[in-house]
């Protein structure tokens, strides 16, 4: 049962310029794409292609870097370099910008919504996590500016159930925040990388976590059964070295198939399968398809669509987006 | 960086320019693939001005041929740079300049890696890392007083 990705479609989404990033709506109907030319696009598909919906455009001064979808799928919030956050409101089939979140003191890098939709976490150069509750009026408020990092924080996500949040940095660490009396603290760091984390992904689950790395590296850590209540501990308990020529930039855990993802600096899009006859505290991954050109540059993101087993867009410096399917071979 | 202000490093050692590239007859044979060597590269980043100095990047020793590694047919591309004084703090902004004169230069398909040379700097692994991370390089070329002093750093000068 050999396991294979084929090339759907490429878009060409953001011309003479690098796609930083791409992600599905909850219903796996919409993609949202963002990049260096200040924009973010919105693809859906139309009979057997995926065409541009809408350009979101004046919303941000400098690159837009990250976009994620609130659980909902009506809200849509994008991260820039020009420090600040910008949400945007999905009305029939067109987005409005509803507001603009300002503090941070320079490039933000992520942000991500928590399973319940009532907080948003953003992260920046500054070194800082936000995290941003969001009431019934669509307003926002800063609840908590976290310094746990000593560097750049790269990437910010929530666990799938529980409000529990982990962060990747420059610092060549990971750090899990949870909220205890009306205060969310770094409960544990997670070290192992030799140089920077760039992204994070939980399973569906939420029992392991992926980190990638430009140690070319991707770590699974789990979260240990010995935890006492108010602390956290994850393991490292595999490491996949080897695979990768070059930085790491994206992991992504599929929800459904558990296929691991990989985009890297070496223009390669790679898929893992979990080794299942294998310890589960000592899992076992192999690599069971790879497109060593899947692009012409950097790969910077790889995206599992949630609702279609097997659907990944990839997204890279050359201003393109690609969707794959992996599936058996015929 | 102003030419008021005192100089990290007042009296450089000046070191003698390489030639002009002499054409074999091959390379001046169109049907003939030529592919991107290290002299090749290194003409691309000599002339770069030194950011103190009225001098370039060769005349200083900062940038030498044997320093630089291209890999036509993997499209890598590997600099060494020396910093003239170990605490120079000019350093990160020397690197970015090479960065982004190869990253113009360049077809896309390159990957460029650019590094102090082992031993010769008192932050040699911070600068590495900075000059490695394309984010930040993106994020640094957004910003608009920085990428004017690289194009100081990249403007033609008469050699």
């Amino acid at each position: 049962m050999k396991e294979t990705l084929s090339l759907v479609q490429k878009l060409s989404a953001h011309p003479d310029s690098r796609c930083w990033f791409v992600s599905w709506n909850p219903s796996g109907t919409l993609l949202a794409s963002c990049g260096g030319d200040k924009a973010i696009r919105i693809w859906g598909r139309e009979g057997d292609s995926w065409i541009c919906k809408s350009v979101l455009q004046d919303g941000h001064q400098r690159t837009v870097r990250k976009v994620a979808w609130s659980p909902c799928g009506n809200y849509l919030a994008s991260a820039s370099f020009d420090a600040t956050t910008c949400i945007w409101k999905k009305k029939n089939n067109d987005f409005e910008s509803l507001t603009v979140l300002e503090g941070h003191e320079n490039e933000v890098k992520c942000v991500a919504w928590a399973p319940s939709g009532n907080l948003l976490a953003t992260c920046s150069r500054d070194k800082s996590v936000w995290v941003w509750e969001v009431d019934e009026d669509d307003e926002y408020e800063c609840v908590t500016v976290i310094n746990s990092h000593t560097q750049d924080v790269k990437h910010v996500v929530w666990h799938p159930t529980q409000e529990l949040l982990a962060s990747a940095s420059y610092d060549n660490n990971i750090c899990i925040y949870k909220e205890e009396d009306d205060d969310w603290e770094c409960r544990a760091t997670l070290t192992g990388h030799t140089s920077t984390v760039w992204s994070l992904s939980f399973d569906a689950k939420g029992q392991r976590l992926a980190s990638c790395s430009d140690d070319r590296t991707v770590k699974i850590w789990m979260e240990g059964s010995e935890s006492r209540q108010s602390d956290v501990s994850w393991k490292c308990v595999c490491t996949l070295s080897g695979f990768h020529g070059r930085t790491v930039y994206d992991v992504a855990w599929c929800p459904l198939t558990g296929a691991l993802a990989t985009a890297c600096g070496d223009d390669g899009v790679r898929v893992f399968r979990e080794d299942e006859s294998a310890d589960p505290q000592q899992p076992l991954f192999s690599l069971a398809a790879q497109v060593t050109k899947a692009h012409n540059q950097d790969v910077n993101c790889v995206s599992w669509n949630p609702k279609e087993p097997g659907l990944l867009a990839s997204c890279s410096d050359d201003g393109e987006i690609a969707i794959w399917k992996f599936h058996e071979e015929d | 960086m102003s030419a008021g202000s005192r100089l990290e490093n007042a009296n450089p050692v000046i070191f003698q320019r390489s030639g002009e590239r002499l054409l074999t007859a091959s390379e001046e044979d169109e049907d003939v693939h030529d592919p991107i060597d290290d002299r090749e590269i290194f003409d691309l980043i000599r002339s770069i001005n030194d950011p103190e100095h009225p001098l370039s990047l060769e005349e200083l020793n900062v940038v030498e041929q044997v320093r630089v590694k291209v890999n036509d047919a993997e499209s890598t591309v590997s600099v060494e740079f020396t910093p003239t004084i170990p605490h120079c703090s000019m350093a990160t902004l020397i690197g970015l300049s090479i960065k982004v004169k190869l990253l113009r230069a360049l077809p896309d398909r390159f990957k460029t890696d650019v590094h102090i040379t082992p031993g010769t700097h008192a932050s040699e692994e911070a600068v590495n890392k900075q000059l490695a991370d394309k984010e930040r390089v993106a994020a640094a070329l957004e910003n608009s007083s920085l990428l004017e002093v690289v194009n100081q750093c990249l403007s033609t000068r008469k050699i």
